[in-house]
């Protein structure tokens, strides 16, 4: 752990690499021979949703448009992340060579990042990057004297909603509207921004593909587990001593986590952000995988001075507030889960009611138009089940098991 | 691959939709799919919805609705689709591969009243206090859910102030359930762009330009978000309890004036299918209510194309034989206000070229307390001058200051097909059911051509009827089958026309002989007609005349503001589509066609008119007087 809280001793992420390396590479290669390498390493997106990259680009790389785009998504917006801030900052290589890649590979001319609005700052710093990269030749038309690869790449401010996050939030916010998600389909690879074939991945994952493309699939497959390949960064936030960024093999447990970062007396792990889902003590032996326990990056740890009410009752307020508002199960039932935290904190509620609400969030799991709907529920329903001796045991009284 | 409009503010709303194949019967052109088990064949790119329509699976909906883009948010009508971890928003589907549907299992009906329950928690409003009542798609919801309780509780307090700034449209926030169906009304039906969705998560709500009141945003009066809002969140600005005020006070003379669209839809409020005229059963239960005096705005309608025709020759001749470059050609049609208003924001560097002669609506109202008030001996102070119309422009139009020609607000009430169905209920009158009479003198009844001024080309089938006659000196029935101007007809978005004159014309008659010196100019001559309904239509037309298009060669073209003309306007029966619209264009047409009189010139109160009253001929000195008004140009921004 350094002093910018970086644990650099990461083996995938964390290694050697220079830039413009890949890109001199893969001028030589075909593009098939990019998306084989990438499903030889099962790459999978690191934005939280989990998605192949391989299929991903390869539905791109097959849509028939006169215009394609790559977009990196650094909206970075689930609370308690803050690694793409990390990748953006000090390693800027690994993300916009991974873009060129990208562009390489799903025929596109064009990228854009979007940049978390709060990311302002480091707006500057990453133009004067992208600069030097067309002075070598690295951005630009007949990139690495390969002639017809042109690229080029534009950083667009984010608006500053949790929502814009969302892939397809992110075009429309991109497009000049409201940050809404869009139905799908079709998805962007077909019909993405302006209506073109588009593949929206996450900084880590341009990152990720990278280290793929130069030291090949295989050597990727060695780290992490069968299904959840690679590495990860981790954003360890809360009760600990070591906070930071981590980079961790897939399948770390959490228990290996906790014990790397320095937190004692932990009661609670919330594992993938606000829309993920809180482990207690028992199931600390759960493994960080997209097959056991996935997430983009975040973990945030709770000790036992934590009240669970509380920490439920945060997330909820997030949601309500960052819900985009346009379909009912969210913009609605996010509330009334937040109504259902503040009668258990003041002890006024039925279990049945409360049961109603956990149907409830199960419903907004499968009928919200978008994956914030989709997932805000998870932490009411984990933590309510998860610490229900806790919380329906508070001894306030109340009409508490009515 | 259809591309999002990002040009225009408020950015549009239409989704980026996936391509379908222009012909269904190529290989490739349909998909089979199972919908519960059964197999069927439905075209590449149709909608789950539409697929279960075609099949006769009802699946409930709220935000969906014919006319308009997909939204996908009320998320009432999810389906299982096998395969997939959520549900799916089966309006929002289109179907390229070959899916296994399910539209009513455990998970299905649960969600969807889960939806349902959630809307209930937020909706603020009680039922039987609520213009909707009966006719509200919310209500409707939880009646088919069987809904008996509030799960999920009930908003107990008013969140928002309801806005009665507009003379025509009332927005009543706290009844809103957010389907955007008015959103996508105003941007992408109608492209005037007022109405957006404004804040985030919980504090989201439907607002206007900087949270201003509707009267002071650019709101055109349409109400076509009206005709759409599935609940009462959105109703029009209801006169009926000052009319029935009126009606009750023996010293009023309350009289009323109907258009011609209420009579072609007001008995779908009554139960029947769209389609049934009511002409003079609503003549009958109007006198049963108690108005004193039942007149046919189709009159004015013919003496509109008196007018405005007259207005159109004096233009074309100053334009074409005096090359007066300062005359605004095309001429516009202005009988439909929210057109006029529309084109008074947007475009008002063109309000010289609508037309003068005020809307059918107002000429009568000038009339009333002018020429019939000489006539029956009533003081027109005592007079309350009632209109029944399919608009709720109409109640702005009444109200706008230079419509007091008479020196009495003209028109004191604009009341629409809803509303008057209303009062005829409260009047325990059953329309249907009445006995069918004939509208008063001394306007008597109208002619086809004022008739068809209810369906979208009907003005223009109108003026195009007479001007053949004027001007060809034949016969419309010898040049058109049956006089019926086909090509002006139907729900095209934008029509256009052209009429060779020929050279063999006159002799012209002699209400209009003496407008100009001679009449040899329109030899050989064509004339360039255009029809455009619905203001994204119109802006077409006026996009096209700015770039210097061939619309702009045209010497008079036909503008309505709603979709379908008149039939389909802001104070229509609820609901509408494209089906019931083409149902009560039908109804009018089939009326028109039953009718002996089916041309304006040849109404004969209309040429009395001008022989005892309107001395000097159309466009004379008194007709300006009563019957043209002037326009203000109003721009985008209001202070
Ligand atoms: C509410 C919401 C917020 C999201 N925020 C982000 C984000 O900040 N960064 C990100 O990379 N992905 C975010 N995602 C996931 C993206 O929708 C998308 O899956 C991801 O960018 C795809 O990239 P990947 O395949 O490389 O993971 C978010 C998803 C949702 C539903
Ligand atoms: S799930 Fe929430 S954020 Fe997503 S579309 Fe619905 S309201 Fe918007
Ligand atoms: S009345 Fe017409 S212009 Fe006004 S808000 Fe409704 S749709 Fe828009
Ligand atoms: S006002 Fe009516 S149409 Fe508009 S969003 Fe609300 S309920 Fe829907
Ligand atoms: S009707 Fe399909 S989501 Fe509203």
């Amino acid at each position: 752990m350094d002093e910018n809280k970086i644990a650099r001793d990461g083996a995938v992420i964390f290694s050697e690499y220079t830039r413009g390396e890949v890109i001199k590479k893969v001028v030589e290669l075909n593009r098939d021979d990019i998306l084989f390498e990438l499903k030889e390493s099962k790459l999978k997106g690191r934005g939280g949703a989990g998605f192949p990259t391989s299929t991903k680009w390869m539905l791109t790389a097959a849509a028939k448009a006169d215009n394609k785009y790559v977009i990196c998504n650094a909206d970075e917006g689930e609370p308690g992340t803050f690694k793409d801030r990390v990748l953006l900052l000090e390693y800027p290589e690994l993300v916009f060579d991974g873009m060129v890649i990208g562009g390489y590979t799903v025929g596109a001319k064009y990228g854009i990042v979007y940049l978390r609005g709060e990311y302002e700052y480091m707006l500057k710093s990453l133009q004067d990057y992208l600069e030097a990269m067309r002075n070598e030749n690295l951005l630009g038309k007949n990139i690495c004297g390969k002639e017809g690869f042109d690229f080029d790449i534009e950083i667009r401010l984010g608006s500053g909603a949790y929502v814009c996050g969302e892939e397809t939030a992110l075009i429309e916010s991109l497009e000049g509207a409201r940050g809404e998600a869009r139905n799908r389909p079709p998805y962007p690879v077909n019909t993405g921004f302006m209506g073109r074939p588009t593949s929206v991945n996450n900084v880590e994952t341009f990152a990720s593909v990278v280290h793929i493309v130069t030291k090949g699939g295989q050597w990727f497959k060695q780290h992490g587990t069968d299904k959840s390949t690679g590495s990860k960064l981790f954003s360890v936030s809360g009760d600990c001593a070591n906070p930071g960024v981590y980079e961790l093999p897939w399948g770390t447990t959490i228990n290996e986590l906790l014990d790397k970062v320095g937190a004692v007396n932990t009661k609670a792990v919330q594992v993938g952000g606000a829309s993920g889902v809180c482990l207690s003590k028992d199931q600390f032996e759960r493994q960080l995988a997209y097959e056991d326990a996935g997430t983009g990056g975040s973990i945030m740890i709770f000790n036992e001075s934590r009240d669970m009410v509380h920490v439920l009752k945060n997330f909820m307020e997030f949601f309500v507030e960052e819900s985009c508002g346009q379909c009912t199960p969210c913009r609605i039932g996010n509330v009334k889960l937040l109504e259902g935290v503040e009668m258990i904190e003041k002890g006024e509620y039925t279990f049945r009611y409360i049961n109603q609400l956990k149907e409830l969030g199960a419903t907004m799991q499968v009928a919200s138009k978008c994956g914030l709907g989709q997932s805000s529920p998870n932490s009411f329903i984990s933590i309510l089940e998860n610490f229900k001796e806790e919380i329906f045991n508070n001894g306030n009284g109340g009409t508490n098991g009515k | 691959m259809e591309n999002k409009d990002t040009q225009r503010a408020p950015v549009s709303q239409k989704p980026h939709s996936v391509d379908k194949p222009a012909d269904t019967t190529t290989i490739g052109g349909t998909i089979s799919i199972e919908i519960n088990n059964e197999k069927h064949t439905v075209p590449l790119g149709t909608t789950i919805l539409d697929a279960c329509k075609m099949t006769g699976i009802h699946v409930p909906t709220l935000c969906h609705h014919d006319d308009l883009c997909i939204a996908g948010v009320c998320r009432v009508c999810m389906v299982e689709v096998e395969g997939m971890r959520t549900l799916q928003a089966s309006c929002a589907f289109p179907i390229t591969s070959p899916i296994k549907i399910h539209t009513s299992t455990p998970m299905v009906r649960k969600a969807r009243r889960h939806v349902i329950d959630l809307m209930l928690s937020e909706h603020h409003g009680e039922c039987y206090s609520c213009v909707r009542n009966n006719n509200c798609e919310l209500q409707s919801l939880a009646n088919e859910y069987g809904v008996d309780k509030y799960t999920f509780g009930h908003v107990e307090k008013s969140r928002f102030e309801i806005d009665n700034s507009s003379f025509s449209v009332i927005r009543d926030m706290d009844k809103c359930v957010l389907c955007k169906r008015c959103v996508r009304t105003c941007i992408d039906l109608q492209e005037v762009g007022v109405l957006e969705s404004v804040d985030r998560g919980d504090k989201t709500h439907i607002s206007t330009f900087m949270e201003k009141d509707l009267a002071d945003v650019i709101c055109i009066n349409c109400g076509q978000c009206i005709n759409r809002c599935p609940t009462g969140a959105l109703h029009a600005n209801d006169p009926s309890d000052d009319i029935w005020n009126a009606i009750d006070d023996p010293k009023k003379h309350v009289v009323i004036q109907t258009a011609p669209s209420p009579r072609a839809a007001i008995g779908e409020e009554f139960g029947l299918e769209a389609g049934h005229s009511m002409t003079q059963e609503l003549n009958t239960a109007l006198r049963r209510i108690g108005f004193n005096a039942v007149f046919d705005t189709n009159f004015t309608a013919d003496l509109t194309i008196i007018e405005e025709g007259t207005e159109l020759i004096i233009r074309l001749f100053k334009a074409l034989v005096e090359k007066d470059e300062t005359v605004a050609l095309p001429q516009f049609t202005s009988c439909s206000p929210g057109w006029v208003k529309y084109l008074e924001h947007y475009y008002p560097e063109y309000v010289d070229n609508l037309s003068s002669a005020k809307s059918p609506q107002q000429m009568f109202g000038a009339l009333i307390k002018t020429f019939y008030a000489e006539k029956a001996g009533i003081d027109p102070k005592d007079m309350i001058s009632v209109a029944v119309m399919p608009c709720s422009a109409k109640k702005f139009e009444c109200n706008r200051p230079e419509m007091a020609d008479s020196g009495y607000q003209d028109v004191d009430y604009g009341l629409t097909t809803r509303e008057l169905a209303k009062m005829i209920k409260e009047a325990g009158i059953n329309l249907p059911e009445m006995p069918k009479t004939h509208f008063d003198n001394p306007f008597g009844d109208a002619s086809g051509a004022g008739l068809i001024f209810g369906a979208t080309g009907g003005v223009m089938e109108a003026a195009i009827r007479t001007i053949v006659e004027f001007v060809l000196g034949k016969k419309a029935e010898d040049v058109f089958e049956k006089a019926n101007v086909i090509p002006v007809r139907g729900f095209e978005g934008v029509k256009y026309y052209e009429i060779p004159l020929g050279d063999q014309f006159g002799p012209v008659p002699a209400l209009i002989q003496h407008l100009v010196p001679n009449w040899d100019w329109l030899a050989g001559a064509t004339l360039k007609v255009a029809v455009a309904h619905g203001t994204a239509n119109a802006k077409k037309i006026m996009e096209d005349i700015k770039a210097g298009g061939k619309f702009s060669e045209c010497h008079f073209i036909e503008f309505m503001a709603c979709p379908g003309g008149c039939l389909g306007g802001g104070g229509q029966p609820i609901p509408t589509n494209e089906e019931i619209r083409k149902k009560r264009a039908q109804a009018i047409y089939a009326e028109d066609e039953s009718l002996e009189l089916r041309k304006s010139h040849d109404n004969p109160h209309v040429v009395k008119l001008y022989e005892e009253y309107l001395t000097e001929g159309p466009c004379g000195h008194l007709s300006h007087k009563l019957l043209h008004t002037h326009y203000t140009k109003r721009g985008k921004y209001i202070a």
